[in-house]
């Protein structure tokens, strides 16, 4: 979705270079409008998108206060005792990663499967749409399916039950697995694209050298599309870190971390917050009402956003360094 | 073996629907048809139902949802239809007429708008926007004209599709562009032959043969716009108001909850037994629209695979 201007074609217009007589003063009316237009829609979206960085920048820096990161919340009326958000941070990173370690290795199979094998081609066509219905579920929906899911009995080890026999069913399992869904349809994108590009001559030289479909997928397609994985991740990672639905009603809307038992998995089965409920809950919205907290944390997620999407950019130029496949 | 993997997704996708809809019945079947019509006011229903007594047989369901439908209907449309004149002609800007350097600051541009989370758009919109909207663009005046019925604070269906607006558009811009990007060249250049100069030749050839993108675009985008819930609840004012058309301008300065936002804020009173299954209903409209428009949005993308486009 967001491979937009990738692979940018040298040099403009339809009649090569630059038509010498062609410049828009000569042309009717109507066109010359046309023309603006699309000026004035492209200039309209630099200045929106940096006038939300700028913002963003000079808000973040206005409040910096790197005592925030590492103090864990507290409630208190009074906001400036009320601690800084290192739980949030630490349930942005945790959730993030439970997320994409359930996503990726789903959404290679997935997209594996859809282009080496795709059979039966109806079959194969029947996933690809809901691929596309899961990405087109809105998040929200996601997590109140989730809560229907894990409040179950059955499922009762992957959060904790509450008195009487109430399963809880909120914790850092449940959401990532949810959030796990947001990721999957990147992932299978991204790695579907890698795939396709790699031309059929790679696969007829390893079928040719004796090797299985299988043995090729492993040894040398797998290792081809490596950065199309990678991008896919990066970029689930970013959409899931900067989910704010799943995590109210999924996370248990604790703002510490609070462990679900007392063994390995009780941090897992426990309940915390993210930067983005942080953000939510400290914004005239939420109940917090410490929009300074909120300005500071959005800037640090603002920030890991980035960080994220330079890394995909990043990932898909060391694409190119592969020329094996081309 | 990868087969069933990827059935899983099949399965889950059944299982949503099947889920969500036994959950959601009870509101439904109570209601019937006048689930969907324009009754009391909403927020005060939800009340009745949250405090409903315990008795299963005493459960109170009662509720007409139109405003919250006619919410995310307004918003949902209004940030489409701007958005997908702003970003063809932002795609076309980024095709053809944007000189390469500005073509490079374009890319991470719309990757960052695309990438910047709700949460942070919402934050945006209800300290900055909002308060500006209520002090300057909303006259005194205004806002007393309507205080018997509704309180004008700034949080409005405008500023809601503005920023609605600024969060699609990467998405409807992404598809757009790979599409006019997988145009053979050859017949533009036929275009450009025929003496079309560029406007006309992006306009009459490439646009055309884009539009089952544009209407992809579009589709997607509706999908994307309806699942919004955090950005909404926090800038669109949420109050269960249906806003009027008739009253003119002061239509676009009237606070809305669509469906989405709706859900997000009571989720809490979940445990009540007929509250939650009233919200399984909102998420029961909310799921069978976005996978009928991702299903839409799967067909309308075809026939560009002739071109060779993947999107």
């Amino acid at each position: 979705m967001t491979s937009t201007a990738a692979g940018q074609t040298p040099a403009g217009g339809p009649g090569g270079a630059s038509p010498p007589i062609d410049s828009p003063s000569s042309w009717p009316l109507v066109d010359r409008a046309g023309y603006y237009a699309a000026w004035v829609a492209g200039l309209a979206l630099i200045a929106i998108a940096g006038s939300i960085l700028v913002y963003m920048a000079v808000k973040g820096a206005q409040y910096f206060d790197l005592g925030l990161l590492t103090e864990s919340p507290t409630a208190d009326l009074d906001q400036s005792k009320a601690g800084g958000f290192k739980d949030p941070l630490i349930g942005t990173a945790l959730l993030t990663v439970m997320a994409v370690a359930i996503a990726a290795p789903l959404g290679v199979a997935i997209a594996v499967w859809l282009t080496e094998y795709g059979r039966p081609a109806g079959l194969a066509r029947a996933v690809e749409s809901g691929i596309e219905v899961v990405a087109g579920t809105p998040s929200i929906v996601l997590a109140i399916f989730g809560l229907l899911v894990f409040q179950n009995q059955l499922l009762a080890p992957f959060s904790f039950e509450a008195e009487g026999d109430a399963v809880f069913g909120r914790s850092f399992i449940a959401a990532a697995c949810m959030m796990s869904l947001i990721a999957l349809p990147l992932v299978v994108g991204a790695t579907r694209e890698a795939l396709n590009a790699i031309p059929g001559h790679v696969r007829e030289a390893s079928y040719a050298l004796g090797k299985t479909k299988a043995a090729t997928i492993r040894r040398v397609l797998l290792p081809a599309v490596r950065p199309g994985i990678g991008t896919g991740t990066a970029l689930g990672m970013g959409r899931v870190a900067g989910d704010t639905a799943i995590v109210i009603v999924l996370l248990g809307g604790t703002l510490q971390i609070t462990r679900g038992s007392d063994d390995v998995f009780g941090l897992f089965r426990g309940t915390g917050s993210t930067l983005t409920s942080y953000v939510y809950l400290n914004s005239p919205a939420g109940e917090g009402q410490a929009p300074e907290k909120a300005y500071f944390a959005a800037f640090v997620l603002l920030l890991v956003v980035v960080a994220l999407n330079f890394a995909v950019t990043r990932i898909a130029r060391g694409r190119k360094e592969a020329a094996w496949t081309r | 073996m990868l087969g069933a993997v990827a059935c899983l997704v099949l399965v889950l996708i059944a299982g949503m629907v099947i889920f969500v809809f036994a959950k959601a019945w009870p509101s439904f079947a109570h209601n019937g048809l006048s689930w969907f019509t324009s009754g009391a006011d909403v927020d005060l229903q939800l009340e009745d139902i949250l405090n409903s007594p315990a008795n299963p047989s005493e459960y109170v369901y009662k509720l007409n949802a139109w405003p919250l439908l006619w919410g995310t209907f307004v918003v949902t449309a209004g940030a489409v239809a701007i958005g997908i004149v702003f970003s063809l002609f932002a795609a076309i800007f980024i095709v053809e007429f944007a000189p390469p350097r500005l073509n490079h600051v374009l890319e991470p541009v719309v990757r960052l708008l695309a990438a910047v989370p709700s949460v942070i758009y919402g934050l945006i919109g209800i300290l900055v926007i909002v308060p500006w909207v209520g002090e300057h663009l909303i006259s005194l005046e205004r806002k007393e004209s309507v205080i018997q019925v509704v309180q004008l604070d700034g949080a409005c269906i405008m500023v809601g599709i503005a920023v609605l607006t600024v969060m699609i558009t990467p998405i409807m811009i992404a598809i757009v562009v790979d599409a006019l990007r997988a145009v053979p060249r050859s017949w533009m250049e036929g275009a450009a032959a025929l003496g079309a100069n560029r406007w006309r030749v992006m306009w009459t050839v490439a646009v055309r043969t884009a539009r089952p993108a544009v209407i992809a675009a579009a589709v997607l985008a509706t999908a994307r716009a309806l699942g919004e819930a955090i950005m909404l609840s926090m800038v669109a004012g949420s109050a269960s108001f249906a806003p009027n058309p008739i009253d003119g301008i002061t239509f676009l300065f009237e606070p809305t909850r669509p469906l989405a936002s709706a859900l997000v804020e009571n989720v809490e009173g979940i445990s009540v037994v007929p509250f939650g299954q009233t919200l399984y209903a909102f998420a029961a409209i909310l799921l069978i629209s976005s996978v009928f428009l991702s299903l839409a949005g799967y067909v309308a993308k075809q026939p560009l695979r002739k071109y060779g486009v993947r999107p």
